[in-house]
Order: C-alpha cells, then structure tokens, then sequence
C-alpha cells in the first residue's frame, strides 16, 4: 500500500477513525483552551475590579431571566468606532467574576458593558417601564412588572456560595452578611451602609427604584445596570503592556 | 484491503472490491485540484504561525512577526482620527468658549461633532431635538435651571446635576409634605399661589394670601422672593409657564409633598475634553442659550 493511499486504514475502521477525531479534538482542546487558564496574560491586572454586591447580583440574575442578552451585548469590541462610541474597549477583567459571561453576540439594542453612570436611575425605571416614554423610536418592550415586584432574595446568601463554589472570591463576612448588605444597598440612610462599602469599594448605595419603602426588582436590575463598566480604574491601568 | 486492480469497464473507474447484490462500488478519487488546494492549505497554516499570534508556550505565546495586535490597531486607528481632526480639535481645545463661538469655522466644527455626541449620549433624556420630556428640560428655549451662558452649559455637562461628582451642581428640594414641615392645606394654598405666578387661574376660594406667607417663608431662598428662580441654586423660574414636570395643581401639590430632585450625570471622565467642549458650544447654540 503506497503512502497515499494509507488513509483507507482509518476510513474502512470506525473505531479507528472515532480515536483519530477524539485525538485531533484533544489536541484543538489542549491548544486552544487550556492555556487561557494559566498564560498570566490572559486576564489583565487592572485596579478596581471587585465581586457584585448582593444587589447587582440580583439584578443581574433578573437580567439574565428577562433575556436581556438576546438584545443588548456587554462587549465593546477594539474597534475605532465603537471605542469612540461606548468608551474603552471591554478587558477580559472586567467579566472575571461572570458566571456565565453576558458578553452576548447580537445587538438589537446598544451595548451595556459602559452604561454604568451614563443614566439617571429616573430615566432608567421610566424607560424600563415604558421604552417608548423617553426613547419614542424605541422597540424594546416594556418590564412594568420590575417595580411592582418585591425582590426575592431569601436565598441571595447561597448565590454568593455558589458563585463562590466557581471561583468568585466572597469572603466568609461577605456570604453571612448578604442579606443585610442587600438591604442596605437598596435603602438611603441605613446603618449598614458603611460595612456594606467597606465589604464592596465604590458601590453605590441609593434607592434605586424611586420608592424607598419597598425593595423591589427595579431596584437590583438599575443597581447593577449602574455599576456596569465603572469598576476599573482606568487611571492606573496600563493599556501599553496588555497590547493583544 | 489488498490493492485492486480491478476496473469498472463501463466508467474506467477502479473499484474497491466491494460487491453488494452485484453491484460494485467505485473508488472516485478526489479532484487533483482539491487535493492540492487541501495540501496549500497546510503549507498556509505554517507561515500564518509564523507571522501571527498563534502558539501557546509556558508563560507566554508566539507574537509573531507580524506583531500584530488587535488592542494596538485600535489605538493606532484613534490617533490617526485625531489627525484627521487635526488643526479643528487643536484650536477647540486651546481656544476659551466664547472664542469658539466668534470663530465661524471653529463653531461649525465644534457644532458638527457636538451634534454626533449629543445624540447618542444626551437624546436618551433630552430627546433627540433637545426638546426634552416630562423631567427632562428642552434645551432650546429660554429657561435654564442652572444657567444658560455657554460657560454654565460646558460646567453642567461636565460635573453633572446630583450626580455623585465631587464638584455636582447639588441642591436638594425638601420633601415639604411628605417629611411633614408643611400640612395638606398649606401645600394646596402654595400650589394655588405659585400657579398664580405665571398667570394661571386658580382654584375658587383659594387664599393667595396665605399661600404666599407659606411661599415667602419656605421657597424664596431657592426660587427667588418674586419666584423668578435662582440659577447658582438651580431653583427654577416659577413665573415662565415653563414647567418641567407639570402645571396643574395636582402635580405642583406633589412636587411641594415628596420633592423632585432630577439627576444629570457626570460626562467628565466619560467624554473627553474636546468633546465637552463641542457639547456646550451645540447646546448654547441650539437657540436658547444666553
């Protein structure tokens, strides 16, 4: 049998042939993936970068229920256009503690990796109630039902466990205060505000939603909005070392 | 497996030995052409390692020669903006507010590129014509909560109104029903009253008299002792019929009970500089600025 024609050998043998697919899998696998875990390289060193709060955690479980990733992406691409547009382009830090990513791959709507600060929360409930009331060509639909819903967050101590159990860093004080620190965040004025910013640097501690009696899943949903893309302190990070 | 020589009389094709109810199955090879192409591939694949970023080692990876980066493109592609710009950005950079506005060219540009930002990041609120909404002022006409001079409008946009910036423009309405310091009767009196500043028609045996007392010893500091506002305190002109939430009674009784407090971000920090800059010059000149 010439050389050329020893493929056969594995074509006329299945078993033969699935160990071959398995084995140039394993080697894509092994190249491609497995060296993101290690390379230093991988995730820049940036300062400011910290876990969610029990607030912006909520919220963005609530984001991820209402599929708000099927519209808007949270990854600012290095393209010029969209730099001059949404800002600094997305750093792999700043999706570290994502689980899963929200980077998303479809844009019906804008961006929201920056929309952090770029809003008043007024402008965000009413336009989360009604799109059209301040974006009249708007075709996002309507979450009304956001505000009128109290938050549910009997198990928000155990989303930070299991956040946790994949690789978030949530300290001990920060899993058995989670409740309180929730609270505090979605409420001016409370006595917890300070451990909550001692536990959690730069978050913002407001009522969101506009009703200070109830906490409800308004408030979660604007508090994470409003922290999106503000965490990394761009001053001191260093874009010449991490070119890619 | 063994080599066949047999072949299939009819086609000219060889045939792999393979026989089922008579019928025999052909061993078409592939077009030499696509063998080939396949085959280049491969060879293309080594010189794309070679100038690309392309293999993993230990504690770093292959640059490649090419030292291409997507990150650095990027950067290189804004610079090159900031040529294109040129001479225009320069001058609006370096030049006070006021000069801008002299300068015929530069207000063009200035206008131009205040335009693109104002609609992707000021229309959301303002709309996309500045006219604004119910809380969100029309920037073209005359009322300006903190001022209308270009100089006011450029410090606006930069530190924002409540925004949470060390220098925001911040002054808080008391919720005057809601933290109790004034009654039901005493809102409704001073809605009537402020109403009747601008001329609108009060509520039938409504007592103007008292609601001004009440207006005279609770609102004057902000919004002036014949409630034409204060702009250094953002307190708003109440004698323009410019409303910004609402005239009617029902909603000023409401403004008096739990307050408004509308926030404006910050865009410094967001925006750069220049781009500011050209905002202010845009708004100032949109019609209304003083």
């Amino acid at each position: 049998m010439s050389f050329w024609t020893r493929h056969q050998i594995l074509e006329k043998n299945s078993i033969l042939l699935v160990i071959g697919i398995l084995l140039v899998v394993a080697v894509g696998g092994l190249v491609e993936i497995a060296p993101l875990f290690y390379l230093k390289s991988t995730i820049e060193k940036v300062d400011g970068m910290r876990p969610y709060t029990p607030l912006e955690l909520a919220g963005r479980a609530i984001y991820i229920r209402e599929g708000c990733y099927s519209c808007h992406s949270q990854m600012v691409r290095t393209l010029r256009d969209e730099v001059e547009r949404y800002g600094h382009y997305s750093l792999a830090a700043e999706s570290m503690y994502d689980h899963p990513f929200q980077w998303g791959s479809k844009r019906t709507g804008p961006d929201l990796a920056r929309v952090g600060g770029k809003y008043s929360d007024e402008w965000h409930v009413a336009h989360m109630v009604n799109p059209r009331a301040v974006v009249p060509q708007s075709i996002m639909p309507g979450y009304p039902f956001l505000a009128a819903t109290d938050l549910d967050f009997r198990g928000i101590a155990a989303h930070l466990k299991a956040n946790r159990a994949v690789g978030v860093p949530y300290t001990d004080a920060q899993v058995e205060n989670a409740a309180a620190d929730l609270k505090a965040q979605a409420t001016p004025d409370d006595a917890g505000i300070g451990d909550l910013q001692a536990r959690y640097p730069k978050s913002i501690a407001r009522d969101f939603d506009g009703n200070p009696a109830r906490i409800t899943e308004m408030d979660a949903l604007v508090a994470y909005l409003q922290m999106l893309g503000t965490l990394v302190d761009f001053k001191s990070y260093d874009a010449k070392v991490n070119l890619r | 497996m063994a080599d066949h020589k047999e072949v299939d009389a009819l086609s000219g094709t060889a045939t792999t030995g393979h026989a089922w109810d008579g019928i025999k199955e052909l061993n078409t090879p592939l077009p030499r052409w696509w063998v080939l192409v396949f085959y280049a591939t491969i060879v293309w694949s080594v010189g794309y390692w070679v100038v690309y970023p392309a293999w993993p080692l230990v504690s770093n990876y292959t640059a490649g020669v090419f030292g291409y980066s997507s990150r650095g493109d990027v950067a290189a592609e804004l610079a090159e903006l900031q040529k294109v710009r040129g001479a225009k950005s320069t001058a609006l950079a370096d030049a006070t507010l006021a000069d801008v506005e002299k300068d015929q060219g530069l207000l063009a540009f200035a206008r131009a590129q205040g335009k693109a930002a104002f609609g992707d990041n000021c229309a959301p609120c303002h709309g996309s014509g500045a006219t604004g909404s119910r809380g969100y002022p029309n920037l073209n006409d005359d009322d300006w909560l903190w001022g209308g001079t270009v100089d006011e409008i450029h410090q606006t946009i930069t530190v924002g109104i409540r925004s949470g910036h060390a220098k925001a423009r911040e002054n808080q309405m008391p919720a005057f029903g809601r933290d109790g310091m004034l009654k039901r009767p005493e809102i409704v009196e001073v809605a009537n009253y402020v109403r009747s500043l601008s001329g609108l028609p009060v509520r039938p045996g409504s007592n103007l008299e008292a609601g001004k007392k009440i207006f005279a010893e609770n609102c004057v500091a902000c919004h002036g002792d014949d409630g034409k506002g204060n702009a250094e305190l953002g307190g708003p002109n109440l004698t323009d019929r410019i409303w910004l939430y609402g005239s009617d009674e029902a909603t000023i009784a409401d403004v008096v009970t739990n307050s408004r407090n509308g926030v404006m971000p910050a865009w410094e920090g967001r925006l750069d500089p220049v781009t500011i800059k050209a905002l202010a010059v845009y708004v100032h000149t949109l019609g209304g600025g003083k």
